[in-house]
C-alpha cells in the first residue's frame, strides 16, 4: 500500500516536471529569458561573494540597500496571497476557492524571493549554517531576526503543504480531506499576517532609527501588502484567464478590486498621518523624512523615488475607484501596475533607505543601487518568475485535468 | 500538431525529438548555471574546510582555540613577514572599563582616529577607523550642526570637538540585533565579535546609535610592513573580508594593563581610561567629580563612554 503511494507521489512529481517544462513558443520564449536574467543574477552575486560587498553601493553609512528594500516588498506580497484565502475560507465564497491556489503559489514564490534577496545580502554566505537552530546559534527570542527566519520558513511550510496536497489529490482524481488541509490554511491566514508584522518589527524596534521606530509601522505595511499582493494576484490571474483554459468567473477578480479599493485608501490614510506627525512636530524624527522628501544640505537622491511612488499610488488608487477596473480590461492592468511599483518604491528606496539618510550621527550620505545590486535584484525576480509560472503551469494541467494519474498517454507526449 | 510533424527530423519521432530538445536545452541550461556561478568556486577555493565548519569561539575547547590561533599567528606572520602573534586575552576578573573625554580639551586634530587606524590594522585605502571626530557648533550638542569630514587647521572659531567611537553599551542594541550571538559583551563591558562566526547581515550595524560598528567591505588591505604584529582573535587581527567589526577599547593592550591607542596618541590629555571598580583610578575620580553625560541618553543603551566639559 505504501509503495504505491510513493509510485503515485513520484509520478506526480515526474508529471509535474513535464508539464512544467512543456509549451508553445510563447512559453519557451518567456523561460528563456527568464533564465537568461536568472543567470546574470546568479553570476553578479558570484562575483560579489568572491570580490566582497564593495560590488553594491552600500557602506558603514548606508548599510542596507536595494537588497533589504526589495526583501520587504516580497514578503509583503507573500502575505497579501491571504486576501485570497480569507474570502474563501472564511466567507465561503465559491467563485474564490476555486482560484485561491493562485495566491498561495504566489506566496511560495514571494517568499523564495524575500529568502534569496536576505541570502545576496550577507557578507558571508558561507557561514548561512550559523542560523539553523541546533547547529548553529540562533540567538531567538532576543533578536528579530531570528523570529523572521521563523515566521518566512514557516509561512513557506504551510503553503508548501497545502498546495502540495490540494494538487496531489486533485492529481489522484480523489477529493481532498479538509482535515489534512483546512486546519493549515486557517494558521497561513494568521501567519501572512505575522510575517510582516515580524519583518516590520525588525526595524520599528530599532531605537536608534527614529525614521522606522514607530508603532505605524507594522498596520503600514499590511496595508501596502493587502493591495500589492491583491494587485500583483490580478495580474496572474489575467495570464492565467488569456493564456490558458482554466475557467475563470469574473468575481474573484472583482472582489479584489474591492479590497484594493479599501486597503489603498488606509495606506494613504496612515502615509497622511505619518507625514503629519512627523512634519508637524518636527525634531530629531523629522530629518529622514525632510531628505526623503526635499532634500536636505543639497543633497536629494531620494526626491524623484518617493514623489514617484506618491504619483503612482494616487493614480492607481483613483484608478481603483473607476467603475472600468470593476472589469476586465487595461484599466485594471494599467492601475495594479502602478500600485505595485508605487509600493515597491514605498517600501524600499522610500522607506528602508531613509532609514540610514542622515545617519545615527546625522551625516548626509547618499545611496544609489550598483550595476551588480540591480543585475542581482533582477535574477532574484526571474528566478521567482520561473517558479511561479512553473507552478501555475502545474496547476492549471491538474485543474482542467490535462494532468491526471488515470489519463495517458503521459504529458511529454502531449503538446500544449 | 501536423505542423510540428512536418518539423519533426526524419530518424527521431515526435517524443524522441521532444524528449531530446528538452535534454539538450537542460544540459545547455545546466553548462549554463555552472559557468554564471564559477566566481563562487574561486572563492570558496581559498577557504578550507576547517575554517567553515569551525565553531563559535565561546564553544571551543582551550586545545580547539589554541590550534585555530596558531593557524592565525602563521597567516599573519606569512602576511606581515614579521613574528607575528595572534593571542586570546580573556577579560581580567573584577574589572569594568569605562571611557571618558574631556571635550574641553579635545582640539580636534584627529590623531587618535589616526592611532586607531593603525593600532588595529585597518584597510588602508578606505582610511576606516573606529572613531570619528565630529566638529560641533559651541550652543548645542546638535550632531546635525556638526561636520565630521572637516579640512581645515584646527581648533576653529567657535567650534568644539566630539571624537565618537563605540560606546560599549550596557545594554547594547546591536548585541541583541545579531541573529548569530556573534557578538555579545564580555565581563569588562568590552562589546566583541567574533570574526569567524559572523555571517555579515549588518543588522547590528542597523540597530547601533552612535555609528560605532563598520563592515569590510571587501579583503582589508594593508602593506606588509604596516601591519600590527601583536594581534588578538577577538580584536585587531586582519579581519576577513564579509563580516563586522568594532572598537574593542584595545583589548589586546587595555587586558595586559596597557591603555588604548587613540588615549596614547592624543596630544592634549583628553582621554581618561581605566577600570572603574578600582576606587583609585583616574576614571573613577572623573566619573565622581565631573559633570560627565552620555550620548542619547534617551535611549536607554547605558554607554560606559562618558564626555564632560572643563570649564
Amino acid at each position: 500500500m505504501k509503495s504505491a503511494g510513493v509510485t503515485s507521489y513520484y509520478r506526480f512529481l515526474r508529471h509535474s516536471f513535464g508539464v512544467a517544462t512543456d509549451g508553445g513558443w510563447l512559453f519557451y520564449a518567456w523561460m528563456l529569458v527568464l533564465t537568461a536574467i536568472a543567470l546574470v543574477g546568479a553570476n553578479a552575486w558570484a562575483v560579489q561573494v568572491r570580490d566582497g560587498m564593495i560590488r553594491t553601493n552600500m557602506t558603514d553609512h548606508v548599510s542596507w540597500g536595494l537588497y533589504i528594500a526589495n526583501f520587504t516588498f516580497c514578503v509583503g506580497l507573500a502575505a497579501g496571497g491571504v486576501m485570497m484565502v480569507i474570502p474563501a475560507y472564511l466567507y465561503r465564497d465559491h467563485d474564490m476557492h476555486e482560484v485561491v491556489i493562485v495566491g498561495e503559489e504566489l506566496a511560495i514564490a514571494a517568499i523564495i524571493m524575500s529568502t534569496l534577496s536576505v541570502v545576496v545580502d550577507l557578507g558571508r554566505p558561507d557561514r548561512f549554517w550559523h542560523l539553523i537552530p541546533g547547529i548553529g546559534k540562533f540567538n531567538w527570542p532576543m533578536s528579530m531576526l531570528t523570529w523572521d527566519i521563523i515566521v518566512l520558513n514557516g509561512y513557506l511550510l504551510i503553503n508548501l503543504h497545502v498546495v502540495g496536497y490540494l494538487l496531489y489529490t486533485r492529481f489522484r482524481g480523489a477529493e481532498p480531506n479538509p482535515k489534512w488541509y483546512v486546519p493549515f490554511v486557517l494558521l497561513s491566514i494568521v501567519w501572512a499576517i505575522s510575517i510582516h508584522t515580524v519583518t516590520a518589527f525588525l526595524y520599528c524596534g530599532l531605537g536608534g532609527r527614529p525614521f522606522w521606530n514607530t508603532a505605524l509601522l507594522a498596520p503600514r505595511f499590511l496595508a501596502s501588502a493587502f493591495v500589492s499582493g491583491p494587485a500583483f494576484i490580478l495580474l496572474v490571474l489575467r495570464v492565467v484567464r488569456v493564456g490558458t483554459d482554466l475557467p475563470m468567473n469574473p468575481g474573484p477578480a472583482r472582489l479584489l478590486v474591492q479590497i484594493i479599493r479599501v486597503a489603498a485608501v488606509v495606506n494613504l490614510l496612515m502615509l497622511v498621518s505619518e507625514l503629519f506627525t512627523l512634519f508637524y512636530a518636527g525634531g530629531a524624527h523629522l530629518a529622514s523624512a525632510r531628505y526623503l522628501f526635499f532634500g536636505d544640505h543639497g543633497k536629494n537622491g531620494l526626491v524623484p523615488w518617493i514623489w514617484s511612488a506618491i504619483a503612482l499610488n494616487l493614480v492607481g488608487t483613483g484608478l481603483f475607484f473607476t467603475p472600468a477596473a470593476l472589469e476586465r480590461g487595461w484599466t485594471r492592468v494599467v492601475a495594479c501596475g502602478m500600485v505595485i511599483v508605487g509600493i515597491w518604491i514605498e517600501k524600499g528606496m522610500g522607506l528602508i533607505i531613509p532609514g540610514f539618510i542622515p545617519s545615527t550621527l546625522h551625516e548626509v550620505v547618499e545611496y544609489a543601487p550598483s550595476l551588480t545590486e540591480w543585475k542581482v535584484t533582477a535574477g532574484i525576480w526571474a528566478f521567482g518568475l520561473l517558479l511561479l509560472t512553473a507552478m501555475l503551469k502545474v496547476c492549471v494541467a491538474v485543474f482542467t485535468n490535462q494532468m491526471s494519474a488515470n489519463a495517458e498517454p503521459p504529458p511529454d507526449a502531449r503538446t500544449a | 500538431m501536423s505542423e510540428r510533424k512536418k518539423l519533426s527530423l526524419p530518424v527521431l519521432g515526435e517524443v524522441d525529438r521532444r524528449t531530446a530538445v528538452k535534454a539538450g536545452a537542460a544540459t545547455l541550461g545546466l553548462a549554463a548555471w555552472a559557468a554564471a556561478i564559477r566566481p563562487w568556486f574561486e572563492w570558496t577555493a581559498e577557504l578550507n574546510a576547517d575554517e567553515v565548519l569551525q565553531k563559535h569561539y565561546r564553544e571551543l575547547t582551550p586545545e580547539q582555540l589554541q590550534v585555530i590561533l596558531n593557524k592565525l599567528t602563521d597567516e599573519a606572520r606569512k602576511q606581515s613577514g614579521k613574528p607575528a602573534v595572534v593571542k586570546d586575552h580573556k577579560p581580567i576578573p573584577g574589572v569594568s572599563f569605562a571611557y571618558a573625554l574631556n571635550l574641553s580639551i579635545c582640539i580636534g586634530c584627529r590623531k587618535c582616529a589616526e592611532a586607531c587606524h593603525v593600532e588595529n590594522n585597518h584597510d588602508r585605502p578606505s582610511h576606516q577607523s573606529y572613531i570619528r571626530v565630529f566638529e560641533m557648533q559651541k550652543g548645542g550638542i546638535d550632531f546635525e550642526k556638526g561636520n565630521a569630514t572637516y579640512d581645515h587647521p584646527v581648533p576653529a572659531k567657535d567650534k568644539y570637538y566630539m571624537p565618537v567611537q563605540c560606546q560599549q553599551c550596557e545594554n547594547p542594541p546591536c548585541v541583541k540585533a545579531c541573529p548569530i550571538e556573534a557578538t555579545w559583551q564580555e565581563s569588562d563591558g568590552i562589546v566583541v565579535v567574533d570574526y569567524n562566526w559572523c555571517i555579515g547581515c549588518r543588522y547590528c550595524e542597523a540597530a547601533c546609535p552612535y555609528h560605532a560598528r563598520r563592515f569590510n567591505w571587501e579583503k582589508p588591505q594593508i602593506p606588509a610592513n604596516e601591519i600590527n604584529p601583536n594581534q588578538s582573535y577577538l580584536s585587531n587581527r586582519v579581519r576577513p573580508q564579509g563580516v563586522m567589526e568594532k572598537c574593542t577599547f584595545c583589548l589586546h593592550r587595555t587586558r595586559e594593563g596597557k591603555l588604548p591607542a587613540c588615549l596614547e596618541a592624543c596630544p592634549t590629555g583628553a582621554r581618561v581610561f581605566g577600570n572603574v571598580l578600582d576606587p583609585d583610578s583616574e576614571i573613577r575620580w572623573v566619573l565622581e567629580n565631573k559633570r560627565v553625560f552620555v550620548l542619547k541618553e534617551e535611549l536607554g543603551t547605558k554607554p560606559r563612554f562618558y564626555y564632560f566639559f572643563d570649564k
